[in-house]
């Protein structure tokens, strides 16, 4: 485990749920308002896609620019404030052992690998399709899919504007933990990418674990 | 967590993989991009101009954009910001993502040369021309909220109220909104990834020449920037002109700069 920045630090089997998510696939839970959800990067160098969405009204959901705007900084980490695209706050990052997460460069996809490996990876499973698949399930489709935030993954946004290209950041066992200050669906992709150094060139499981809120 | 033989299998050919495409990638050396275009360079031949409007400070306006069409956005009087989002004339499930854009050409940093990718892996928007090369990908519009936190409890116009206006008028959705690119908005990060505001990259005369590269629909809201640190809630009217932009030549800068935008096109073209 890296650095470590929690506030209250739980206990892991005081959660109330607690789901295992196999490498490369996709997964949807409720997490209600005042429980906090973990995701736990098991294995290390694992990119976790992660989208959100207003419980009772689908078409309020993450928005990766109002929370830029409010954070005033382009990256993700303990205390930043998840913002909706009707500019409500969704949820607070309250841990975090990893020290720094993206909300700029969004999810893989078949289309963008062919731009940007070869028109030769386009058959290869990608995020996109593990988030239609799973938003699908709510009765969504794939406008209702926009630019996530990537747990554990690391895109410095260099003075110049460039992007730069390093490799992943998180050890075994690494985790994230978010507070929901309203009621919302979580959609994770835990990414498949295998063309680039992001997920150590092997995708690997997660962990997600709920926790009650405080006043029980 | 012991790592069985298939696995460091898997992970060397995933590995072996990756130098390929590096090595394959290399071979196409990016183009040098050029600077910003002059601001009394390039002007739109008499004939070709389809349509001009004036957008006022504060409002947003819609238009079709027919492939091989160009969109000027011009700042007549003074420094202003454009945000821009669009979809697919056919399909509006299909629309511009900036998160495409900036990661598959490894910058925010939009400016001449440079092209605007779909959520489908193809090229919506050639900036052919531009006079500022400063312009936001990251941060997005204004909203109410941005309204209210900067200039008080006015009620003030903002870019994702106007989107909402807009999509709505064309039988869209608030589902249907993607989030936007703002043109003549410069901003950057420090060291720390704080978002600041570089004034006096803009002024009176500053274009963008945005050529649509399949049919698209397209609006634009003028309003502040929210990272804009001008007190005063006064945008000046933008210009916006439709015209039929020159024939893309073999070279042409936009379509061979990258080997991501050669096959952003060779899409396009499936
Ligand atoms: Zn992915």
């Amino acid at each position: 485990m890296s650095k470590f920045f929690a506030t209250p630090v739980r206990d892991a089997s005081t959660a109330v749920a607690d789901y295992f998510v196999p490498a490369n696939a996709p997964f949807s839970c409720l997490v209600k308002k005042g429980e906090s959800v973990r995701i736990v990067d098991l294995e290390g160098q694992q990119a976790v896609d992660t989208l959100f969405y207003r419980a009772d009204d689908f078409s309020e959901r993450y928005s990766s620019q109002d929370t830029l705007r409010v954070q005033g900084s382009a990256y993700v980490s303990t205390g930043t404030k998840l913002i909706s695209s009707e500019g409500n706050l969704m949820l607070t990052v309250t841990a975090d052992t990893c020290g720094r997460h993206d909300t700029s460069a969004g999810a893989c996809s078949c289309e963008a690998n062919t731009v940007r490996f070869g028109h030769q990876v386009k058959y290869l499973h990608a995020c996109r399709e593990n988030f239609v698949i799973e938003v699908m399930k709510h009765g969504m489709s794939k406008r209702d899919v926009v630019p996530n935030i990537n747990f554990f993954m690391n895109v410095p946004v260099e003075p110049s504007g460039e992007l730069a290209i390093v490799d992943g950041i998180s050890g075994p066992g690494d985790y994230v933990e978010l507070k929901a200050e309203m009621d919302v669906l979580l959609v994770i992709s835990n990414c498949p990418q295998i063309n680039n150094p992001c997920n150590g060139f092997n995708p690997t499981p997660i962990q997600v674990l709920v926790f009650a809120g405080e006043e029980g | 967590m012991t790592v069985t033989e298939d696995t460091l299998l898997f992970i060397e050919e995933n590995k072996r993989r990756y130098a390929e495409l590096k090595a394959a990638g290399q071979k196409h050396a990016p183009k040098a991009l050029p600077g910003p275009t002059p601001r009394d360079g390039s002007p739109i031949p008499e004939g070709a101009v389809l349509h001009a409007e004036t957008i006022p400070g504060g409002w947003y306006w819609s238009t079709p954009l027919k492939a091989g069409e160009a969109l000027r956005i011009r700042l007549p009087h003074g420094p202003a910001a454009v945000s821009m989002i669009a979809w697919a004339a056919g399909d509006k499930s299909e629309r511009l993502n900036y998160a495409d854009t900036v990661k598959v050409q490894w910058t925010s940093a939009l400016g001449k040369g440079r092209v605007l990718f779909s959520d489908m892996g193809r090229v919506m928007f050639s900036l052919i021309e531009d006079t500022t090369g400063f312009h936001d990908a990251l941060v997005g519009g204004s909203t109410a909220a941005s309204n209210r936190a900067r200039y008080g409890e006015k009620a003030l116009r903002n870019t994702r109220d106007n989107f909402i206006l807009a999509a709505g008028k064309l039988g869209y959705d608030k589902r249907d909104i993607p989030p936007a690119l703002t043109f003549f908005a410069p901003v950057r990060t420090d060291a720390d990834g704080v978002f600041h505001w570089l004034e006096g990259k803009r002024q009176t005369g500053d274009f963008v020449d945005l050529r649509a590269e399949m049919d698209l629909v397209v609006a634009l809201s003028n309003c502040p920037h929210p990272l804009d640190p001008e007190p005063d809630y006064a945008p000046p009217a933008v210009e916006a002109i439709r015209f039929r932009a020159p024939a893309p030549a073999a070279d042409d800068l936009c379509r061979t700069a990258t080997i991501e935008a050669v096959r952003g096109f060779e899409n396009n073209a499936r």
